[in-house]
């Protein structure tokens, strides 16, 4: 029918453009911070790694790539951990108002952002917790909580009750089954929520912005604040960097979740 | 087999979540509400001090721009979200995986990245400017960044992949049958798409503008750099209060207001979602 291959065609074609479209300005910014220039124009007239090397050679850059790396590790651990206990208790147990208790664990997702920086930001003052990493750290951990709850509630559904009564009654003791059955099926879904928990916290500007004083600002808030007073060439090094963390997450990913299938 | 003996004392597990959140996240909000709206002095004197802060002339001007802006971003994404949603449901070979491809890299970049990528296309001489030149379309560079519609394409960009990936779990579930059976019976295309298939997403349509509506609300970082200085949302009128002129009240009441508003359409989307599914999964 005539009909119908107009429609598909044109999802077709409105499929490709917003395809493109989608990918274009991450792989434009990924080209551009090859570039050779002192200004962003595409394509760039020569390639190099100039920006690369200001990038990695700079102590600023340098810090702010630490401070990042500490407060995203923090946040991993903390998340992944709680999360995990939550997620299982979740899954295996009927706690009554279980979907009222999962929305309100899910919150942090929800309230704006800069309301969440601020009221932390509020209590941080008194306590002098401002440009404390651990600090930091402990309050992405809510942030990525959700996520790994999401992520974990999902995995989790995949690991057979029975196997866990089987052990139990084979004679392990609980924490056995735990640390022998549970982790070991669950495993790749607990990699994958502690990479994107990882992300979150490594990626997340808002609370950061806030909460990180001037001796310990992340990747993002220097981002932010270059793109307030001028935007040197070297963002684009420093945003194909973190475009290159997120392309690494999301192929192990990727590989994680091709071992899931493969369990089942 | 004692199930009680074995799993029942799992809410245990849930402590530790719960604590943390509880200290980090929720006592925070509380402290930061009753010590700021506390300072400013009775109870009389603070619903003066919320009447003067909401008929401000700046809190409305940012309000109606955070509605218009929240709801038009909402209406651009569902449109734009639906045909690739779509394509997602009724796919699964290679284009399948290509097309979810071009939606997670985006979803997982960071929101700063994101929006310095479109303020290098949309610049003065920019990509897009130079590109509509070049094919003539226009004669002389628009103003794309530091405006609307600046706000626009970044909050669409930022938002577009919850849309889609809401749709697609709702589309997903719809027996592709019965649009055959539509067919099958002589209705055409159009009529079978928005008398059968269409009416069946419409739980998906009602969870992904509301997430993508909530999240807009409370935008902050693609405004404050790709709007104009007119272009003010309500969370930056917010950290304005804060680093600039340190109004810790005026801080409270404007967030107090976006926090509701935030709230109260999530307890809506608390009844209509299953809560599993909420980015996406």
């Amino acid at each position: 029918m005539m009909n119908d291959v107009v429609v598909t065609r044109s999802l077709n074609i409105y499929v490709a453009i917003a395809g493109v479209t989608l990918l274009a300005p991450i792989v434009i910014v990924t080209i551009l911070a090859f570039g050779n220039q002192g200004y962003m124009r595409f394509p760039p007239e020569a390639y190099s790694l100039r920006w690369f090397e200001t990038f990695f050679g700079d102590p600023r850059w340098q810090s702010a790539l630490w401070s990042s790396t500490v407060i995203a590790l923090i946040a991993c651990v903390v998340s992944t951990l709680l999360g995990f206990f939550a997620a299982y208790a979740f899954v295996r147990s009927d706690v009554r108002g279980k979907k009222l208790l999962l929305s309100f664990m899910l919150l942090p997702l929800i309230v704006p952002h800069v309301i969440t920086a601020i009221a932390m930001y509020f209590m941080s003052g008194p306590f002098k917790l401002v440009g404390n990493v651990f600090w930091i750290g402990i309050c992405h951990a809510c942030i990525a909580l959700p996520i790994v709850l999401l992520i974990l509630l999902s995995a989790l559904q995949n690991v057979d009750i029975n196997l866990e009564r089987a052990a139990l009654s084979l004679g392990s003791s609980r924490f056995g089954v735990f640390t022998k059955v549970v982790v070991p099926l669950a495993l790749p879904g607990i990699i994958s929520a502690a990479l994107f928990a990882f992300l979150a916290s490594f990626d997340e500007l808002v609370i950061s912005l806030f909460l990180s004083g001037v001796k310990s600002e992340t990747l993002p808030v220097r981002i932010w604040n270059s793109l307030h007073l001028q935007v040197e060439p070297v963002i684009a090094a420093v945003s194909a960097f973190l475009i290159g963390v997120t392309g690494f997450i999301l192929l192990l990913d990727t590989l994680l979740r091709q071992l899931r299938v493969a369990q089942k | 087999m004692k199930r009680v003996s074995t799993f029942g004392g799992s809410w245990v597990l849930l402590l530790p979540a719960i604590v943390l959140l509880v200290v980090v996240f929720l006592a925070p909000l509380v402290w930061f509400y009753i010590q700021s709206l506390s300072s400013i002095g009775t109870f009389s004197e603070i619903v003066e001090q919320f009447v003067a802060v909401l008929g401000s002339k700046a809190v409305l001007t940012a309000l109606s721009n955070t509605n218009w802006i929240s709801l038009l971003v909402t209406l651009l994404v569902l449109v734009l979200s639906y045909p690739l949603a779509y394509y997602l449901a009724t796919h699964s070979d290679w284009r399948f995986s290509l097309i979810l491809f071009c939606i997670v890299v985006p979803y997982f970049t960071s929101v700063i990245v994101r929006t310095y990528s479109w303020m290098i296309l949309l610049g003065r001489n920019g990509l897009v400017n130079n590109l509509l030149l070049t094919l003539g379309v226009i004669n002389e560079p628009l103003t794309l960044l530091y405006s609307k519609t600046g706000i626009l394409i970044g909050m669409v960009y930022v938002l577009l992949p919850y849309m889609v990936l809401t749709l697609y779990a709702s589309l997903k579930a719809i027996d592709p049958g019965l649009m055959r059976a539509a067919r099958g019976l002589g209705a055409n295309w159009w009529f079978a798409f928005t008398r059968v298939y269409f009416p069946l997403s419409l739980h998906g349509v009602v969870s992904g503008s509301l997430i993508v509506f909530i999240l807009a609300l409370g935008f902050f970082i693609t405004p404050a750099l790709m709007g104009g200085p007119s272009d003010v949302m309500l969370a930056m009128l917010v950290e304005r209060a804060v680093e600039v002129t340190f109004d810790w009240a005026s801080a409270a009441i404007m967030s107090l207001l976006l926090l509701v508003a935030t709230l109260g359409l999530y307890a809506i989307y608390y009844r209509v979602t299953d809560l599993r599914r909420m980015m996406g999964g």
